[in-house]
């Protein structure tokens, strides 16, 4: 989005010069706009069009058979059903949301840890650049396969008779196997930080390359120890980077439905799942409510994290 | 503030992967002096300072401050504060806090910290300037603030980095001075890195010029100006001419070279033209090719030569007093 924002306003002064040249110059004035067109026609064919859609759609009515072009708030009032009126217990929709909420921030806690673990690693501790960009494509080889067969793969380790199960027996650890590795918790999490661990790595890692090198010296210098430097310079330093890997890894695992559905064997309620399914009972304006509630709920957690950060300062 | 402390090298030596930075170095600087490390980038000065600040690990050889070996010390232990070159302040701090970061890891309350990194904001005159961020301040201003940073840790050894390098010319000379009344002020001893001769002239009590990882030559400016002991030494600080002269090498200052009417006899030794002449306001700087082919520069006060102007392509006779030439000893 900020892309398209950036063009047009790039645009507007080449058209006000051309204009003061004189009126001789129309395909000078036009210049700027035929460049920005192509990404404007990206954003609106793929981007402004399908929201609208879903937004139209989302007030529309349905029955088992048909969908019909309407304006009523009935779609909303049905995802909210009973939410207001049965507190303190809660509606499934809130409930789903706030299972969602606890893989967000389980998620995002875990990508934090070692997202930033790894960038302080491939910043600080490796010297040369040449060796950077190599742990750096090492990094990214995960993303050469799909999504799918990265979170299938961990089934053969997790499962009842997974190779971590069976190390474990066999080292005589434990007697029966562990039935929570898979199609649990534990195993959405595991897989959903092994899907995006990388999104927290390289804007943390660019911010952290930013951080001219006798900064840290001079807090030594002031007597500063290791850990106090980590958290009085190098933390508060790195923390738009912090907060663009957060936004990266929020608003995709608040979106997921399948490495819930696929490592949660289809158990686990998440608000992707939610809405997948009411498409698949071809209750499209149900789901489009739905998507459009999730949509404001992101955007709201993402103009809360930019206000502790001016994303514009840092890119 | 603590007690000045005198610095001592032994054979101080730095290798860079087998690259040889600082070749067995010696060197005494006298607590509460003022000590100029010059020479041209490359030659291990900042290497040196960075060896005595504990920012890089010594090869071989010993690091004293006062009656310690500092060799293994981390940087606050030692009684050193540095002053980086590009100044290192924290950008996401305001100038207050970036002055009380040493008492904050210590462990200082807020209040008094602040307290009293406003006391040191006082001296280096930038109290009113204390709630800004470093971005919002100019290069002389910042230069300031890290000077009072790293005054807070209340060093025996204050070490600066090139810290005139970034400023304009006219800030430079105003820096300059402010450097001098502080360092009297405190009475601790100021060892400084510069590659400007100018810089080392005016402000050191003792100057060390290096050049190959090596001390080419340590002495007070003045000593260093007239009596440089190596061509190196009269090269790099410069307004000398170096010649062979009756099988010696020696150097006579510019000013000290006596341009004559071609046809003097008695004070005459070298006969040749004027190839150059460069107005300078106070003085005029004369360039001189002699018969034998040697490049000579001499400068004259203003009035001396307009009382007697010459111009390019004119014939003289130049000469000099005995004592003028100074002998120097080849290049270590």
């Amino acid at each position: 989005m900020t892309d398209a924002l950036d063009t047009a306003s790039e645009a507007r002064p080449g058209r006000a010069s051309a204009r003061r040249r004189g009126t001789g110059r129309a395909g000078a004035a036009l210049a700027p706009y035929l460049q920005a067109a192509p990404m404007a026609l990206v954003f609106l064919i793929f981007f402004v069009v399908p929201l609208a859609a879903t937004i139209a759609v989302s007030f529309w009515q349905y029955t088992q058979y048909s969908i019909e072009p309407a304006f009523t708030a009935q779609n909303y009032g049905d995802v909210f059903y009973g939410c207001v009126a049965n507190l303190p217990q809660l509606c499934t929709t809130f409930l789903t949301y706030l299972s969602t909420l606890k893989f967000c921030l389980s998620v995002w806690f875990t990508t934090l840890v070692i997202g930033f673990t790894i960038a302080y690693f491939l910043a600080f501790h490796v010297r040369t650049l040449k060796v950077q960009v190599i742990c750096f494509l090492l990094c990214t080889i995960p993303f050469w396969t799909s999504i799918v067969i990265r979170m299938i793969s961990w089934i053969p380790l997790l499962g009842r008779n997974g190779l971590v199960n069976q190390t474990l027996m066999s080292m005589g650890l434990i007697d029966a196997p562990l039935e929570g590795l898979l199609y649990s918790d534990f195993a959405v999490i595991l897989a959903l930080t092994h899907l995006y661990a990388l999104f927290m790595v390289v804007p943390i890692f660019n911010s952290l390359m930013r951080i001219d090198p006798a900064l840290i010296e001079a807090a030594r210098d002031a007597g500063a120890s290791g850990a106090q430097t980590l958290r009085f310079v190098i933390v508060p330093l790195a923390r738009p980077g912090i907060l663009i890997g957060s936004i990266f890894v929020v608003t995709v695992v608040m979106g997921d439905f399948l490495t819930i559905g696929i490592m949660g064997g289809q158990q686990i309620a998440s608000v992707g799942k939610v809405i997948q399914t009411q498409m698949q009972f071809l209750q499209f304006p149900l789901a489009a409510a739905n998507a459009v509630i999730l949509l404001a709920a992101v955007l709201a957690g993402v103009w809360a994290l930019l206000k502790l950060v001016d994303i514009r300062k840092e890119l | 503030m603590s007690d000045a402390q005198m610095v001592e090298l032994a054979s101080v030596t730095k290798r860079y992967d087998g690259a040889l930075a600082v070749d067995a170095i010696n060197l005494k600087i006298k607590a509460g002096s003022y000590c100029c490390l010059l020479g041209p980038s490359g030659c291990g000065k900042s290497s040196t300072l960075r060896m005595i600040a504990g920012h890089e690990d010594v090869t071989d050889g010993d690091i004293m401050i006062g009656s310690r070996v500092v060799n293994d010390d981390p940087p606050a232990e030692r009684g050193t504060a540095m002053m980086f070159q590009s100044y290192a302040l924290f950008p996401h701090l305001s100038v207050a806090e970036n002055v009380a970061f040493s008492l904050r890891m210590k462990g200082v309350g807020r209040k008094e910290r602040l307290e009293r990194a406003a006391r040191m904001l006082d001296l280096v005159s930038m109290a009113e300037y204390a709630d800004r961020t470093p971005t919002q301040l100019s290069g002389g201003q910042q230069q300031r603030v890290a000077l009072a940073r790293a005054l807070m840790t209340e060093p025996s050894v204050l070490l600066l980095d090139e810290p005139l390098s970034a400023l304009d010319p006219f800030l430079r000379v105003r820096m300059r001075s402010e450097l001098r009344r502080i360092q009297a002020e405190l009475g601790i001893t100021f060892i400084h890195v510069t590659h400007s001769q100018e810089e080392a002239m005016a402000l050191a009590d003792l100057v060390v010029v290096m050049n190959d990882g090596r001390i080419a030559q340590a002495a007070p400016p003045r000593e260093i100006y007239n009596a440089p002991r190596t061509p190196f030494v009269a090269r790099f600080i410069g307004g000398h001419n170096i010649i062979e002269d009756n099988g010696r090498t020696i150097t006579l200052r510019a000013d000290d070279i006596d341009v004559l009417p071609a046809g003097d006899a008695t004070g005459a030794r070298r006969r040749a033209q004027v190839s150059e002449i460069e107005y300078r306001g106070p003085d005029v700087r004369v360039g001189l090719e002699t018969e034998a082919g040697e490049s000579l520069t001499a400068v004259m006060g203003e009035r001396a030569f307009f009382d007697s102007p010459l111009s390019p392509g004119a014939s003289v006779a130049i000469g000099w007093r005995p004592e003028a030439a100074h002998e120097l000893s080849r290049d270590a």
